[in-house]
C-alpha cells in the first residue's frame, strides 16, 4: 500500500509544473476559486509576493462574507478559502463569526464546513464559542444521525468549559444510542469533559462502566481513554476492574476480534497498547493485582512474534508494564530478553526504544547495562542526537563514585557540541548534580562546575549556581576541607578573569564575583588590590549587565571591609559617584560612607557569615508607633487585599451575604472606632484584628506583604518573633539522598556476565567500557549501591543545616496553621483549662446518648473548641441553637445501634469486639482484613475527634501460641500514621485475640486511598500476610462548630473556592432536608440557615477547615466551598454529589 | 495525547495543519517552520523520532514523522503516546487517504483540504486516537461524500434534499465483541469466531 502512495507522490513534481494542467481530470473544479488561488500561489516565486496575493484574497473574502447577497453555498466556499489562508498563517478573524453562522444556518454540507472551520479557528476560551452552544444543542437533538455526529465531533474537539451543563444530559442520552458511531463519539465527548472539568462528570462514572462493557469494540476502546486518565489519578479506585481489563486483553490477544480490526495481521494493536498501559498503572506496587495479569502479559509476549513495527510497539509496552508492576522473575527474564532484541536490532527506531527501555529498568537490573555495554558504547558515538542523548541518560543513571569522571567527561563533550538550548540546559543540570554527588576531589569539582557554567550559559536553571554557592558557603563537616575548596575556587576564578577579552555568561560571572568577594582573603598570597583591579575592570566591560554590576559592587564592598585602604576603591567611588546609573551611584555612596567608618563596616560585613541567620522582625513591630499615630489621625484600619476585594465584589454584584456580611461590618467598625478614640483602645482593636502594623501603614501597602500577613494574628505573632529569616528552599541534597535511598537494588542480583574476551580492534572500546561500567560488576556489587554510599558522597552537606531548616519549615507550617484560625481564636477568650477539662470529661464519659452526659459536656463547653467531638457538637448544637431544625437528626453514622452491635458481635465467636473505652465512640463494624490457617486479622475504624483510630485485632486460630507477631503499616502516599507504623505483639496465646491501635491522619487529600500493611508471625515457620485498608476522605472529616460571625470572618480569609450546582432529588426538595442529609452523611456541622441559604462547616483532621455555603433555587442546590487547602473542596464536592444522588 | 498533526511538503509549505492545543497564530507558524527545519536535516537512516525540546513549551514532547515522496507527515505527541504506535498511525492515516482519494497525491491534499480534515477527524479527535480501523474510517468518510452527491443532485429542492439525507443510513460494519458484564468473570467465548 505504501508503495502505491510513494509512487503516486513521486510523480508529483511533474504535475506541479507552472501550469500543471494535468492535475487529475475531474479532481479540480475548473471554476473553483480555491483552485485558482492555489494556482496563482504556486506560480509565485517569493514570500513577499505570496503575502501580497493573500492579502488581496483576504480583502476580497472580507467583502464577500459580509455582503448580504452572499448565499450560504458561496459562504461555504469562502470558508474553505479562509481555512487555507489561516493554514498559511494569515489572520482572518473577521470570518470566525461567519463560520459559526454557517454551522448554525447551513444545510448539512455547509454545516459540516462551518463546524470544521470553527474547530480550526477558535480555541476553548474564545468568546465567540458561546454562540455555538445553541447550535450544538439543537443538532444533538436532531433526528438526523449525521447532524448528531457532527455536533459530537465538534464537542469533543472544542467546547467552552462553563457551558458543559447545557449539553451534558443530551450527551449522556447518546450513550444509549443504537448506532455505535454515535455512542463512540459521545464517549469521546465525555472524555473531553473529563479532561477540562472532571468535577462535572463525576456523577456518571457508572455510565463509563457501561461504555466499557459496550458490545461494540470501538465504544469500549474509546472508554479506555477515560479509564487511563482516571486510573492515572487514582489507581486504587479501579482495582476491581483489573480482571475485566485482563479479560478484554486476553480476548484481543487471542484473536477473538473480527478480522477487520487486524492491522498487519496483529489484532487491534492500539487497543492492546492502551490496555497494557492501564494494567501497568493498576499493578504498580500491588502484588495482588499484579498476580492477575501475569498470564496475559506472558501470552502477549509470546504472541507478538511477527517481525513488524507494530508488534514491537506492543512488545515495548509489555516490557514497560512488566517492569512497572510487582515483579515476577520469570516474566522479568523474558522482558530482559525482549529489551535485548530491541537494543541489538539494526533498525534505528527499535534501537532507540531499546535504550529507552534500558533507561527505565537500569536501576532495577544493572546487569542489563553490563550485558549491553558494547552497544551502549557504540551508541555514544551515534550520529543521531536523540540516540546519543538517551545513551547519556543511561550513563547518568549508572553513575557512581568510580566512573563519574569518565561519564561527566562524555556528557561535557556532548554539551560542547550540542546546540539546542533545551537539551543543553537539562544535561548541564545533570552534570552539576553528578559532580556534586560523586566528585573525587576539589580540583575536579571546581573545574567541572566551571565547564557547566560556561557551557550552560545564562539559560541554566537558577538552582544550579545557587546550589553551588550554597555548597561553598555552608561547607562540610571538615573545616580544613572547606577552606581548601574555597581557596581552590578563588584561585581558579582569578586565573579565568586574568584572560582579557574572554566572554563569560552572566551567571558564571556572578558566581565568580560572589566567591571572590566572600573568600578572596583565603588566598593569602594574592594582593587584594589585584582582585579589586580585576573587578574594577569588569565594571567597565559592556557585556556586563547592570545586574552583575550590582554583584560586583557588593563584592568590592566586602573586600574593602577587610583591607585598610585601597587606591582602587577610592578611584571606584570617585568614578561612580557621578555615574548616570542611579543604582551604581547609590552603591558608590554607600561604599563611601562605609569606608569612613571601618568599625561599622566590619560589623556589617563579617567574614564568612553568608549562612548565618539574620534576625528579622517579621511582625514589623517597630512600626507600631507609626500605626498608632496614623490611627489617631483618623486613618482607616488596614484591611488585607482579598478582604477589600471581597467587600467590593459583594457590593457590586449585590450577592446576598446577609448572614455573615452584617456581623462582619459591625466588627470592623467597632475596632475602627476604638482605634480613633484612644491608643489603649487601639491596642485592643489591633490585637483582635491582628493587623497592628498594617493598620496605619496603608500608604505602603503596595509592598508585597502577602506572605507575612497571615502570621500577624495574635497566635502567629509571638512565635514568629524568634523565627529566623527564611532561607531559600531546602538544599537539594536532602531530597537527593531520599531519592537515592529508593534506588537501592538487590545486591545479590549482580552476578555479572563480564564479557571475557574482546577482539583486538575493540580494545579501545573495551577500555572505555571498563571505565564506564566499573562498579557494576560482581566484585563491585556493593559500590553499585554506592549511590547511597556515604563515603563516595564527598560533598555531603552538613546535616545540621538541613535539620534547622526542616524544623524551621515545620514551625512555619505550624504557625501558618495556627494563624489560619487567627481571627477566629482572637475573638473569643481562650481558656485552655476549660478545654482540657472538657477533654477529660469526654474521655471519662464518652457515651453521648444519655442526656446527663450532654448536660455535663455543655457545662464544660467553651465556645472556642475547634476540636469538638462530632456528636457532642451535634447534640449541644441542637440544644443551643434555636435555628437548628435537626434536633432529631439521627446519629446512625456515629453510633451504630446497640442491637446492630450485638448482632455483629454474635455473628461469629471469633470476630473480636472493641475494648470498652472505644466501644462507646462512633466506630465502624469489625471487618476481616486477611487470614491464614494460623492467624486472622480484623479491623475496626473508630472515628475519634482528633484522629482516625484503626483498631487492629490479631486472632490466633491455632492451638498453640504465636510468637514474634509483628504488624507493620507501609508508608502510604496519602496517609500518615502517628507514632510508629509498626506494632509488635510479643506473643499471642492460643485461641486468643490481641489488639493494637494506630492513629491515622490524612496527609495528602484524596477521595479514597489505600493503606497497605503486612503482619508477620512465627508458628512452625516464619510467615507473612499482606493486607490493605481502604480509607476514604470521610473518615477524616469532622464537624466544626462555629458561630455565624466566625464563619463570616473565616469565609473571607479563605481563598480556594469551588462552586457547583447539583440537582436535588424530589425526596430532598427542601433545603433543610438536603442539609440534614449532608450533616448525617458527611459529618458537616450546620452553622446557620436563613431563608433558602445555609452555611455549613467541617474540618479535615487535624485542623484544615472547609466551609460550605448552600443555596437552593428551582430544584437546584448551589454549593460553594471554601478552604485554605485547594484539594479539599474538590474532594468534599465529590462526596456531596455522591451522597445527594444516593439519598 | 497528540498535540499537533502537521503535513508539509519538501519545501516546507504546509499542506495540513491541525493543533489540538491552543496556540497563537504566530507560534503555530513558527512551530511549523522549526519542525520543518528539524525534520529536513535528518537523513533517511536515522530515527523517525526526535525531541522537539522547548518548542511546545518545555515538557517532553516528541516529533514522530514519516516521509512519503514529497510530503512529510509529522505528529507531535507527549510522553503518554507509544512512539511506534504513532508511527503506524501515520501509516494508517496515509493509507486511508489513499483509499479515499484513489491514489492520493499532494494535489489532493491541497485542493481537498477540507476532506483531508474530515478523514483526520475520524482518526484523531481532540488529540486522542479514535479509530484505527481503515475500513471503518473509509466508510464514515464515504457516507459523508454520498451526502455530497445527493446534495449536488437535489440542490434545487433543498427540502427534499434534507429528507433524503435523513434517510441515509450510516454504514454498519458487523463488529461485535462481547465483554460481558463487568463483574461476571467469563463471558461466553463461543460467540467469537
Amino acid at each position: 500500500m505504501s508503495d502505491v502512495v510513494e509512487r503516486t507522490l513521486s510523480a508529483l513534481p511533474a504535475l506541479l509544473g507552472p501550469q500543471h494542467p494535468a492535475a487529475g481530470p475531474g479532481r479540480l473544479p475548473a471554476t473553483s476559486r480555491l483552485g485558482s488561488l492555489i494556482r496563482s500561489i504556486t506560480a509565485l516565486t517569493s514570500k513577499h509576493e505570496e503575502e501580497k496575493l493573500i492579502q488581496q484574497e483576504i480583502a476580497s473574502l472580507k467583502a464577500m462574507v459580509s455582503a448580504p447577497t452572499t448565499t450560504l453555498r458561496l459562504m461555504k466556499e469562502c470558508m474553505v478559502r479562509l481555512i487555507y489562508c489561516e493554514m498559511l498563517g494569515y489572520e482572518s478573524s473577521f470570518g470566525y463569526i461567519h463560520a459559526i453562522k454557517l454551522a448554525q444556518q447551513g444545510n448539512l454540507l455547509e454545516k459540516r464546513v462551518g463546524y470544521l472551520a470553527v474547530s480550526l479557528f477558535l480555541h476553548e476560551n474564545h468568546e465567540l464559542l458561546l454562540l455555538l452552544v445553541n447550535t450544538v444543542v439543537k443538532d444533538l437533538q436532531s433526528t438526523n444521525l449525521v447532524e448528531v455526529c457532527m455536533a459530537l465531533t465538534v464537542v469533543s474537539q472544542i467546547f467552552p468549559r462553563e457551558m458543559i451543563p447545557a449539553v451534558l444530559p443530551l450527551i449522556e442520552d447518546k450513550l444509549q444510542h443504537s448506532k455505535e458511531i454515535i455512542r463512540r463519539k459521545a464517549v469521546q465527548a465525555l472524555y473531553k469533559f473529563y479532561l477540562i472539568a472532571p468535577n462535572q462528570v463525576q456523577h456518571i462514572h457508572d455510565k463509563f462502566r457501561k461504555a466499557l462493557c459496550d458490545r461494540d469494540v470501538g465504544v469500549m476502546a474509546a472508554s479506555l481513554h477515560i479509564y487511563l486518565e482516571m486510573i492515572k489519578e487514582n489507581s486504587s479506585g479501579y482495582k476491581d476492574l483489573t480482571e475485566s481489563f485482563v479479560m478484554i486483553l486476553k480476548q484481543v490477544v487471542g484473536g477473538k476480534l473480527p478480522i477487520d480490526f487486524n492491522y498487519h495481521s496483529v489484532p487491534a494493536p492500539w487497543l492492546q497498547i492502551q490496555l497494557l498501559r492501564i494494567l501497568g498503572l493498576l499493578g504498580k506496587d500491588d502484588p495482588r493485582t499484579s498476580e492477575l495479569m501475569y498470564d496475559v502479559l506472558d501470552e502477549s509476549l509470546r504472541r507478538a512474534e511477527i517481525n513488524h513495527n507494530i508488534t514491537y510497539a506492543i512488545l515495548f509496552e509489555c516490557v514497560q508494564t512488566i517492569y512497572t508492576i510487582h515483579p515476577k522473575s520469570e516474566l522479568l527474564e523474558k522482558a530482559a530478553k525482549c529489551i535485548g532484541k530491541f537494543v541489538l536490532s539494526p533498525k534505528i527506531n527499535l534501537k532507540y526504544l531499546g535504550l529507552k527501555a534500558l533507561t527505565c529498568v537500569i536501576q532495577q537490573d544493572p546487569n542489563l547495562a553490563l550485558q549491553h555495554q558494547m552497544t551502549i558504547i557504540e551508541c555514544l558515538d551515534h550520529p543521531d542526537p536523540i540516540i546519543k542523548k538517551e545513551t547519556l541518560e543511561i550513563l547518568y543513571r549508572i553513575t557512581n563514585g568510580q566512573n563519574v569522571t569518565v561519564i561527566v567527561q562524555k556528557m561535557l563533550d556532548y554539551l560542547r557540541e550540542g546546540k539546542e538550548e533545551y537539551a543543553v540546559v537539562t544535561l548541564a543540570g545533570k552534570v552539576a548534580e553528578l559532580a556534586e554527588k560523586y566528585a573525587p576531589d576539589n580540583g575536579w569539582f571546581i573545574q567541572t562546575m566551571n565547564a557547566v557554567f560556561s557551557v550552560g550559559g545564562d539559560a541554566l536553571h537558577p538552582d544550579i549556581p545557587n546550589n553551588f554557592l550554597r555548597l561553598l558557603a555552608e561547607g562540610f563537616d571538615d573545616r580544613k576541607e572547606d577552606e581548601q575548596l574555597r581557596t581552590y575556587a578563588v584561585r581558579s576564578y582569578l586565573t579565568l578573569l586574568e584572560e582579557e577579552n574572554t566572554f563569560y555568561p552572566q551567571k558564571f560571572l556572578q558566581v565568580m564575583i560572589w566567591v571572590l568577594g566572600e573568600y578572596s582573603s583565603l588566598a593569602t598570597d594574592v594582593d587584594p588590590e589585584i582582585i579589586l583591579t580585576r573587578l574594577h575592570s569588569l565594571l567597565k566591560k559592556t557585556f556586563v549587565t547592570s545586574d552583575t554590576k550590582a554583584w560586583i559592587m557588593a563584592a568590592v564592598t566586602k573586600i574593602a571591609s577587610r583591607t585598610s585602604c585601597s587606591k582602587t576603591i577610592d578611584k571606584l567611588i570617585k568614578e561612580f559617584s557621578s555615574s548616570l546609573d542611579t543604582c551604581m551611584r547609590q552603591h558608590a555612596f554607600e561604599l563611601k560612607h562605609l569606608c569612613e567608618d571601618k568599625v561599622l563596616m566590619k560589623n556589617l560585613l563579617p567574614f564568612d557569615a553568608s549562612c548565618n541567620d539574620v534576625v528579622v522582625d517579621a511582625s514589623l513591630s517597630f512600626l507600631d508607633g507609626f500605626v498608632v499615630e496614623g490611627l489617631s489621625h483618623g486613618a482607616a484600619p488596614y484591611k488585607p487585599h482579598h478582604q477589600r476585594q471581597e467587600e467590593k465584589l459583594s457590593q457590586e454584584k449585590a450577592l446576598n451575604f446577609e448572614p455573615y456580611g452584617l456581623s462582619f461590618a459591625s466588627s470592623v467598625s467597632s475596632s475602627g472606632i476604638t482605634g480613633r478614640q484612644s491608643p489603649t483602645g487601639l491596642s485592643f482593636g489591633s490585637d483582635t484584628s491582628g493587623n497592628s502594623a498594617e493598620t496605619g501603614h496603608k500608604e505602603t501597602n503596595t509592598l508585597k506583604l502577602e506572605g507575612i500577613r497571615k502570621l500577624w494574628g495574635k497566635e502567629g505573632y509571638l512565635p514568629k518573633k524568634e523565627s529566623k529569616a527564611g532561607k531559600p528552599d531546602e538544599p537539594q541534597a536532602a531530597s537527593c539522598d531520599n531519592l537515592l535511598a529508593g534506588r537501592v537494588t538487590d545486591p545479590s542480583a549482580s552476578q555479572s556476565d563480564q564479557v571475557s574476551s574482546f577482539s583486538e580492534e575493540e580494545k579501545e572500546k573495551q577500555q572505555l567500557a571498563s571505565t564506564l561500567f566499573v562498579g557494576l560488576g560482581s566484585n563491585a556489587g556493593v559500590s553499585l549501591m554506592g549511590k547511597m554510599d556515604v563515603a563516595t558522597q564527598k560533598f555531603k552537606r552538613k546535616s545540621k543545616i538541613n535539620e534547622t531548616q526542616n524544623s524551621e519549615e515545620a514551625s512555619d507550617i505550624q504557625n501558618s496553621d495556627a494563624s489560619t484560625f487567627g481571627p477566629l481564636l482572637d475573638t473569643v477568650p481562650v481558656n485552655k483549662e476549660d478545654c482540657e477539662g472538657n477533654k477529660h470529661t469526654r474521655l471519662r464519659k464518652p457515651s453521648l446518648c444519655s442526656s446527663d452526659t450532654v448536660e455535663d459536656n455543655l457545662a464544660f463547653e467553651t465556645p472556642q473548641s475547634l476540636k469538638k467531638p462530632g456528636l457532642n457538637d451535634r447534640l449541644s448544637d441542637s440544644r443551643l441553637s434555636p435555628l437548628s431544625l435537626f434536633a432529631d437528626s439521627n446519629i446512625e453514622i456515629f453510633q451504630p445501634s446497640s442491637s446492630a452491635l450485638c448482632e455483629s458481635a454474635n455473628k461469629t465467636s471469633s470476630v473480636p469486639s472493641l475494648p470498652k473505652e472505644l466501644e462507646e465512640l462512633p466506630h465502624s463494624e469489625v471487618v476481616e482484613l486477611c487470614q491464614s490457617d494460623a492467624l486472622a486479622l480484623y479491623l475496626c475504624k473508630v472515628w475519634k475527634d482528633d484522629s482516625l483510630l484503626l483498631a487492629v485485632f490479631a486472632s490466633n486460630k491455632k492451638g498453640s501460641a504465636l510468637n514474634a507477631v509483628n504488624l507493620v503499616f507501609e508508608k502510604a502516599e496519602h496517609f500518615q500514621i502517628l507514632e510508629s507504623p509498626a506494632h509488635q505483639f510479643s506473643v499471642i496465646e492460643a485461641q486468643s485475640v490481641e489488639h493494637c491501635q494506630k492513629y491515622v491522619w490524612m496527609d495528602k487529600i484524596c477521595t479514597q486511598g489505600i493503606l497497605p500493611g503486612s503482619i508477620s508471625y512465627q508458628s512452625e515457620m516464619e510467615s507473612c500476610l499482606e493486607f490493605s485498608v481502604t480509607l476514604s476522605l470521610l473518615d477524616f472529616i469532622r464537624p466544626m462548630e462555629m458561630t455565624t460571625e466566625d464563619f463570616g470572618k473565616l469565609w473571607l480569609s479563605l481563598s480556594n473556592d469551588v462552586k457547583q450546582n447539583i440537582k436535588m432529588l424530589p425526596s430532598q426538595d427542601s433545603l433543610s432536608a438536603a442539609l440534614s442529609t449532608l450533616q448525617q452523611k458527611l459529618k458537616l456541622h450546620i452553622v446557620d440557615i436563613i431563608g433558602n441559604e445555609g452555611i455549613l462547616a467541617c474540618q479535615l483532621l487535624p485542623s484544615v477547615p472547609c466551609l460550605l455555603h448552600c443555596r437552593t433555587y428551582s430544584g437546584m442546590l448551589a454549593l460553594w466551598f471554601r478552604s485554605p487547602c485547594s484539594a479539599l473542596p474538590d474532594g468534599l464536592l465529590y462526596q456531596c454529589q455522591k451522597v445527594m444522588e444516593e439519598s | 495525547m497528540i498535540n499537533a498533526v502537521l503535513v508539509f511538503n519538501n519545501h516546507g509549505k504546509p499542506r495540513l495543519v491541525r493543533f489540538y492545543q491552543h496556540l497563537a497564530e504566530e507560534v503555530q507558524q513558527q512551530l511549523i517552520r522549526e519542525t520543518f527545519h528539524l525534520v529536513l536535516k535528518r537523513d533517511e537512516h536515522i530515527c523517525n523520532f526526535l525531541e522537539c525540546g522547548s518548542l511546545f513549551g518545555g515538557a517532553d514532547y516528541k516529533l514522530i514523522y514519516r516521509h512519503y515522496a514529497t510530503l512529510y507527515f509529522v505528529f507531535c505527541v507527549d510522553s503518554s503516546e507509544s512512539e511506534l504506535g504513532i508511527l503506524d498511525l501515520i501509516q494508517v492515516f496515509v493509507e486511508t487517504l489513499d483509499k479515499c482519494f484513489e491514489n492520493v497525491c499532494e494535489l489532493d491534499l491541497i485542493f481537498h483540504m477540507d476532506k483531508v480534515h474530515y478523514v483526520l477527524q475520524e482518526v484523531v479527535i481532540g488529540g486522542m486516537v479514535l479509530e484505527t480501523n481503515m475500513n471503518e474510517i473509509v466508510a464514515q468518510v464515504e457516507a459523508q461524500s454520498k451526502l455530497e452527491k445527493a446534495e449536488g443532485g437535489l440542490s434545487a429542492a433543498p427540502s427534499r434534499a434534507v429528507s433524503a439525507v435523513k434517510n441515509i443510513n450510516l454504514p454498519e460494519i458487523p463488529r461485535n465483541i462481547n465483554i460481558g458484564d463487568i463483574n461476571i468473570k467469563v463471558p461466553s467465548l463461543s460467540q467469537f469466531m
